[in-house]
Parts: structure tokens; sequence; C-alpha cells
């Protein structure tokens, strides 16, 4: 039976016309970025910097040429999560902005929730962080061939059978899916409301009888899959080869090689500003 | 004369947690290049013979192996399973599960991916079997996207780039309608010849393999071997039959008609099997003397779609301004090839799929307003697989679960299905554990599940799917008494031309969402356009009437199979 997943053609998703070199892009080169770049942003406060780093996420962002409404759910989504979760760090710590860069300019308020230049910058720089890894990961997710992920994370020496364990993942997931609504289906029929007209508490009593045929079905498709990947020499040998891993080019070395100058430059930075954090209040 | 690449001598094998072999003193040589057919009752070995040759046995189920097996003049037991994989390539039934990569290329190129052969040879021989096994424009799509057929020539590359020089196929024919049935032996039997492979097939669906010309039929039962030889000359003796396997009805027909098949040469191969004039006359007169089973009618609508309106998210309408009708107390049989739209049309009339319009409605009830569960309590649906619909633990509680569900008292929920569990004849069985049960037993238990709920209709998707002629002849007549006493509408969803013309009133051919035929199936099977548009099949018992100069072939078959189901239907009482 045709589902409603097979929508995507050959990347996660993608807008493919004119194939933009960040398509062409190893699988390899993106991983690297985008987990040293993470790294390092994750670690750096300084504002300089991150802001150097935004506008690189920006150029893959431009050249992933993603429509609008592809992404829009997820960004929406993300600035929730972000608001969120700047109202609670200000809350449980309005102090800390001050404690971190020695000094304490007050903008208005008073007592516990007093609000300081410091505070409010201290937040600008976690912002940051999002603003620039956000674009980054939706450019690499709708341009990245999933089949060329698992040979990608290979090339950088993650052990290929939990590469394959993610290609596996990624091949069962519709399977999957069509399997758990065919069951759930199937145990509607058989009695269980968990349509409107049942109520909540009953609708989640019945999804449970939903889980048993669905772990013996997938325990069942384990074995056989299994099987089917011994059969054909899975895991005989230290190493495997990849049928979709293509050699680096020069873009992608010359990517790698902007991403650890980047990297030893936040290093850098860490000297010269004694500390993960830019101080301006000095 | 060139020595055997697989001897079986005096093997014995016993698995770890059984108290009995389930091979016995098995001896068995095959030749390179020979075509094998393998096939038995369910529970004969046939499985765990296969399981040996590829090396499953002992690497998954452990258990004592007496006797010897080469394999390529080596022992097998110096063998573990990634050397035999160079020796035996098997494709697995289930071809989905085989398929392990996100595209046909790399699934293709999975078993060298393995053996860390470089990139470029990857692509190289990828793509030359590509071309051999007519996949170049598919190599990029996702297995979601394939069909069965194509499914199982992408197992067939992932296997063959080995260039093992043994094949081992598990049920190729499961899953695939009767035109790419045939379609996967034809390319099978030309792979064998061109590239010299010995290939052994696993399938009890006997006549449908025989399309092809195989070397040898070889036939186990309680892990012995009690066949083996010639396909032409074992279809000369009795032992299909009366080991619970089915013959090719042609074949069943001469016998019947007391024709001396030990007199015909080339008996497998029915396109070129000669039949003497005078052993046509003898067809000719034994099919006269049988009753034409009487034709009923039964034209009170039961169930009708009007207008309606589908088609699935991103893909172009699957059914544009249908209709249908299923009348009262009827048997239909639902078919076409596969992807045609035949489960979607289940799912419309279940619930499980909402039409953007149209009417559905049952007697003089609408159903749109109905949930999936207020419907099922109208129209049973047996899913194809019972694990699908089984979810508890003991027999008697999953066939009270729709009872209790729907808040029956617990008297009337005993009686109730005490009552269903008789009449099919699973009482028995109604405090066992369902894992203890065997594929047809669950998948009789989901009936029986169904029919608690006493529905108008029952509709059944591949209801004898996976079970061999006793069993499928069992579950057959189980459904048509339910029809005739106690006046349910059946609905089958179906691949097997002999049940559609032996059992079913009326077929439905569906094709690409519309209707080629609603007619008796007699009258279907005689439409060549209908049969090549629809992926269906002639019946063998048309050719065979056509050689005996029977004009009215299909009242020849009509005929036939009403007396063959009354026979079986005597034997079955018998025992």
């Amino acid at each position: 039976m045709p589902t409603k997943l097979k929508t995507d053609p050959k990347p996660i998703a993608g807008s493919q016309q004119r194939a933009p070199w960040i398509n062409r892009l190893s699988g390899t080169t993106k991983i690297v970025i985008l987990l040293g770049l993470s790294a390092i942003g994750m670690v750096s406060y300084d504002t300089r910097y991150l802001v150097l780093l935004t506008a690189f996420a920006f150029i893959f962002y431009a050249a992933a040429r993603l429509k609008w409404r592809q992404v829009r759910g997820l960004v929406y989504a993300i600035i929730g999560f972000t608001l969120l979760n700047l109202v609670l760090v200000y809350v449980f710590s309005p102090h800390y902005g001050a404690e971190i860069y020695g000094s304490s300019h007050v903008l208005f308020g008073s007592g516990f929730f007093v609000v300081t230049t410091e505070e409010l910058f201290y937040l600008l720089n976690m912002t940051l962080k999002y603003i620039f890894i956000v674009p980054l990961i939706l450019a690499f997710l709708y341009t990245t061939d999933p089949s060329e992920l698992a040979a990608g994370m290979n090339r950088i020496k993650i052990p290929y059978k939990i590469c394959y364990a993610v290609e596996l993942s990624l091949r069962y997931i519709p399977d999957f899916m069509r399997e758990f609504k065919q069951i759930s289906l199937a145990q509607q029929a058989r009695g269980l409301e968990i349509s409107k007209k049942a109520g909540i508490w009953q609708r989640v009593k019945g999804s449970s009888q939903i889980l048993l045929p669905l772990v013996f079905s997938s325990l069942d498709r384990i074995e056989v899959t299994t099987r089917a990947m011994r059969l054909r020499r899975f895991g005989t040998q230290k190493k495997r080869t990849w049928y979709m891993s293509h050699p680096l080019a020069k873009l992608d070395y010359g990517l790698i090689f902007f991403t650890v100058v980047l990297i030893v430059l936040g290093i850098a930075l860490f000297q010269v500003n004694g500390g993960r954090y830019y101080n301006p209040f000095n | 004369m060139s020595t055997p690449n697989i001897v079986f001598k005096n093997v014995s094998f016993q698995y770890r947690n059984q108290t009995e072999p389930t091979l016995k003193n098995v001896n068995l040589e095959i030749m390179p290049g020979e075509k094998v057919l393998l096939t038995g009752p369910s529970g004969s070995g046939k499985s765990t013979l296969d399981s040996l040759l590829n090396g499953v046995i002992p690497a998954e189920f452990p258990g004592e192996l007496h006797g010897q097996v080469q394999i390529n003049g080596r022992e097998i037991t110096e063998l573990d399973i990634t050397a035999l994989s160079f020796e035996v390539g098997t494709v697995l039934q289930d071809s989905d599960a085989q398929f392990v990569a996100l595209t046909v290329a790399e699934d293709v190129a999975f078993a060298l991916e393995n053996d860390q052969r470089p990139v470029p040879e990857l692509h190289e021989r990828v793509a030359q079997w590509a071309e051999i096994l007519d996949l170049p424009e598919l190599l990029s799509h996702k297995p979601q996207e394939l069909s069965g057929g194509q499914k199982q020539r992408v197992a067939l590359a992932g296997v063959l780039i080995d260039n093992e020089p043994i094949l081992l196929l598990d049920e190729p024919l499961a899953n695939l309608d009767p035109a790419a049935g045939k379609a996967s032996m034809e390319l099978l039997a030309r792979l064998a010849d061109e590239r010299g492979l010995t290939v052994i097939v696993i399938d009890h669906r006997i006549e449908e393999a025989l399309q092809v010309a195989f070397d040898r039929l070889i036939i186990l039962k309680d892990g012995q071997i009690i066949a083996n030889d010639t396909p032409a000359e074992v279809l000369q003796t009795d032992v299909l039959l009366k080991n619970g396997l089915r013959e090719p009805l042609y074949v069943t027909a001469l016998k019947d008609a007391g024709i001396d098949v030990a007199q015909l040469s080339g008996l497998d191969d029915l396109p070129q099997l000669e039949l003497p004039a005078q052993m046509g006359q003898q067809l000719a007169t034994w099919q006269a003397s049988l009753p034409q089973p009487p034709v009923e009618t039964k034209p009170q609508p039961l169930l009708r779609g009007e207008g309606l309106n589908f088609g699935y998210a991103g893909q172009p309408p699957l059914f544009t301004n249908f209709d249908f009708t299923i009348n009262a107390g009827e048997m239909v049989a639902l078919v076409g090839q596969n992807g045609t739209g035949k489960t979607t049309l289940i799912n419309l009339i279940t619930g499980f799929l909402t039409p953007r319009s149209g009417s559905l409605t049952l007697g003089s009830q609408p159903l749109e307003q109905l949930s999936v569960k207020e419907r099922a309590e109208r129209i049973g649906y047996v899913l194809q697989d019972p694990n699908q619909m089984l979810s508890q633990t003991m027999v008697f509680a999953e066939v009270a679960l729709g009872l209790k569900l729907r808040h029956v008292p617990a008297d009337e929920q005993q009686t109730r299905v005490a009552k269903i569990l008789k009449v099919t004849g699973l009482y028995p069985y109604r405090n066992w554990p369902l894992s203890a049960l065997s594929f047809g037993q669950k998948k009789r238990v989901t009936i029986a599940a169904v029919l608690v709920l006493e529905p108008e209709i029952l509709i059944l998707d591949e209801p004898t799917a996976g079970q061999d002629l006793a069993h499928y002849a069992q579950m057959m007549d189980f459904l048509a008494d339910l029809n005739r006493d106690l006046g349910v509408t059946v609905v089958m969803v179906t691949h097997d031309m002999n049940l559609m013309l032996s059992y079913a009133d009326r077929a439905l051919v569906l094709d690409q969402g519309r209707f080629l035929a609603q007619a008796p199936p007699a009258e279907v099977l005689t439409d060549q356009a209908v049969i090549k548009q629809a992926h269906l099949s002639h019946l063998s018992l048309q050719t065979l009437a056509q050689k005996a100069g029977i004009a009215d072939a299909i009242s020849f078959a009509e005929k036939f199979t009403a007396y063959e189901r009354s026979k079986q239907h005597a034997y079955q009482v018998e025992n």
C-alpha cells in the first residue's frame, strides 16, 4: 500500500533544481563542520566570534535555497523554545551576568529581579548560539542524502556498526510508521476506541493495546533483517566500504581547513579574553 | 561426469530445544547447474534443510547434526555462515526484510561493501548487475517505491553480485501476483541457464513454480525425502495429493478421468504436452458426466459505494467517482495486480481510510459517521498478517476481546466465544497461548475474533496465504460453510485464480482504481484482455481442455473444481 511517506526523493528533503554547491559537499565535510563549529560555538561566549560564526552559517543557509514553508514549522518551534529558555535563565539567575562580568549596570528594577546590562548581554550571547546553529543544521539536514550520512560518519572514525545502525533506522522508519498505523487501525476494529468518540483516559489506555503486537512484529522484523545482513557478510570485517561515499573534493578540503582555522581562532580568543567570555564592561 | 556440488549423506538434525530430530536420515545429491524444486507440507523440514545449506544453522539455531553435508566439495562443519555465503546465495521469503539499505544501488552493493571492495568497483559491478536484472532506472529508488517483483529482482542482484554457484530461494512466489510470479520464475530460469547456476527453489506452489522447467522435484515429509525425481515422474505418482500438497490441477483432472498418466511423457510441461486423441476423448466423456454446478444469483445489494473519490497525499487520485456493490449473501473475490487499489478499497470500507467524497452505505445505513470500531461490528476485516491483529496472550481472551471492549456481559461473552470457537474448530485450543499456534491457526483465531461480533460482511485479505493444501481446503470450506449456513457475505482479496473459480460467486477485477470486470469467475478467466491487463493468469485446466478438444473450457474448469471440492470434503470428513 503506498503511503504519503514516500515524499522525499533524494536528500532528506530539499530544493533540487540546480544542485547548489552545498549538495555536492561530502557528508563527512558536513559532519565535521557541524560538530566542530557547534562544539566551539557552545563553549565560546565571545560575541564577536559568535557573530562571525553566524555569518558563516548563513552562507550555508543561503546556499541550501530552502523554501520558507519547508522550515517555518521547525523555526517557530525553535524560536518558542529559545524564548522560554531565555526567560527561565533570567528567572532562575538574574545576577549571573553580573557575576561573570564582575560589574553591575542596573537598567531598571530593583531587588532580586533587577535587570542589568550584563545579564542582557549574557542572554544575547546565548541567543547568538541558537542563531548560528539553527540555520547550519537546517541547511545540512535538507541537503544531505541520508545514504551518504552513514558513509560520512564512518569516515570520521565512528565505528561502522554504529553508522549502519543509523542508516537502518532511516531505512525502517517509514515501515515502522506504516506498521504502527496498521496495527492501531486493526486494534480499533477489534473494538478499541481511540477516535475522538472516546475520553482521553480511554485513548491513552487503549494505545497500550497497540504496543504488544507492535513489539512482536518489530522483533520478528529485526530477526529477519539481521539474518539477511549476516547472509551477506555484514560485520565480518574490521572495516567496510560504502557505495555512497565519494572522495573529498577541493571544496571539501577548503571548507574543512577553514573550519579548523575558525576553531583555532576560537581557542586563541580564550587566551586573549582570559576565559570563555568576552567582557566589554572593563 | 561432474561431481555433485551438494551432498547429504545420512543427515539428521535435531534443534537444541526439541526432543525429536527435524531431519531424519536425508540422502541427497545435487549436480552443478541443476534446477531443483523442494517442497513439502508445513513442518516437513524444508526450512531446516534450507538453513543448513546457507549456514543459518548453526549460526542462529544450534542443534545436533549427524551424517555428512558437503557443499562444493567441502565439509559443512568447516564452513561458517560467512564462508558459506560465498558458495550459496540466499533470497529470503520476505524480500522487504531482505532489503537492508536505503536505496536499490546500496542494497545491491551491500555484500561487496562488507567485503571492503573499493568504491569504483562497487559502482561498476552494481551497474553491471542492474543491467542484467533490468534495474538501471530504479537504482536511486527506495524500497517503499518498489513493487514485489522489483524487490525480488533487487534481492537477486544483491546476492548474485557475489557470483555464488548455488542460489537458494525461499518461497519466491509468496507476495507476488500471478503474472509477477510467472515473470519471476522465468527470470530465474534464464539466469540459471546463462550462468550455469545451481538453483534450489523452496515453495509449495508447485503448479506455479513448474511454469518453468525444473530438473528435479524433491518432496520432504516429516523430515524425510519421500520423492526425488524429475517433475514429470513425480507427477505421475500420487505422492503430492497423498501428502497434503497441491498437485497441478490439470494432472489431477487427468488422473480423475481415469487416464493412465504413466503413458504421458513430459507431464510437467503442459504447453508442450501431447495428449493422444483417445485420451482427449476419455477426458471429454468424463467431464460430460460431471454435474454442472448450480449458478446462484444474489441480487440484493448489501454494501454500496457511490461516487467515491480518494488519492494518497502527493499522488494522483486512485479512485475517481468510483461505484461498487456487494450483494447480500454472496462470496466475492477481489482480484487485480499488486498496488492497484484492492487494499485501499478495503480500507475505505472499513474506515481505515477516509474518502475525499462519495458515500458508503450498508443496508440502509450510511457509514460515514461510524468510527472504525463501530464499522467493525458490522463489517469484519481479517488482515493478511494475523500478528497485526492479535494482542492477547491466550486464545480465549483474544476471541473475547472484541466483546469485552464492547461491554458485553461476562456470561454472554462466555457463551458467544465458546460457540465461535466450536464453529472454527478452535475449541480444543481455547486455553492455549497464542505463541504456541501455527500461522494457519493464528489466522483462524483472527477469523474467530472477528466473527464473534457477528458481522454481516466478512472481508479477508489473502485468506489462504502461507498454507498448504490441507489447511487451505479446511479454511476455504469453513468460509463457504459460514457463507451458506449463517448467510455471512464474504469478500476475499486474493491472487489465487483456483480459489476464485472454486469459491467465488462473483469476481471484481480492479485495475488502477476502476473495475475491469464484475462477473462470474468463469467469465473473467476466459477474457484474454482482462487477464493480461489485471495480471491474472489462465488456469491450467483451460489449456488442458483445449488439448483435449473440449470446446467449453471454462465450464470444464468449473465442473472439475466443484467435483474436486466435494472429493476433498469427503476426504476431510473421513479423517
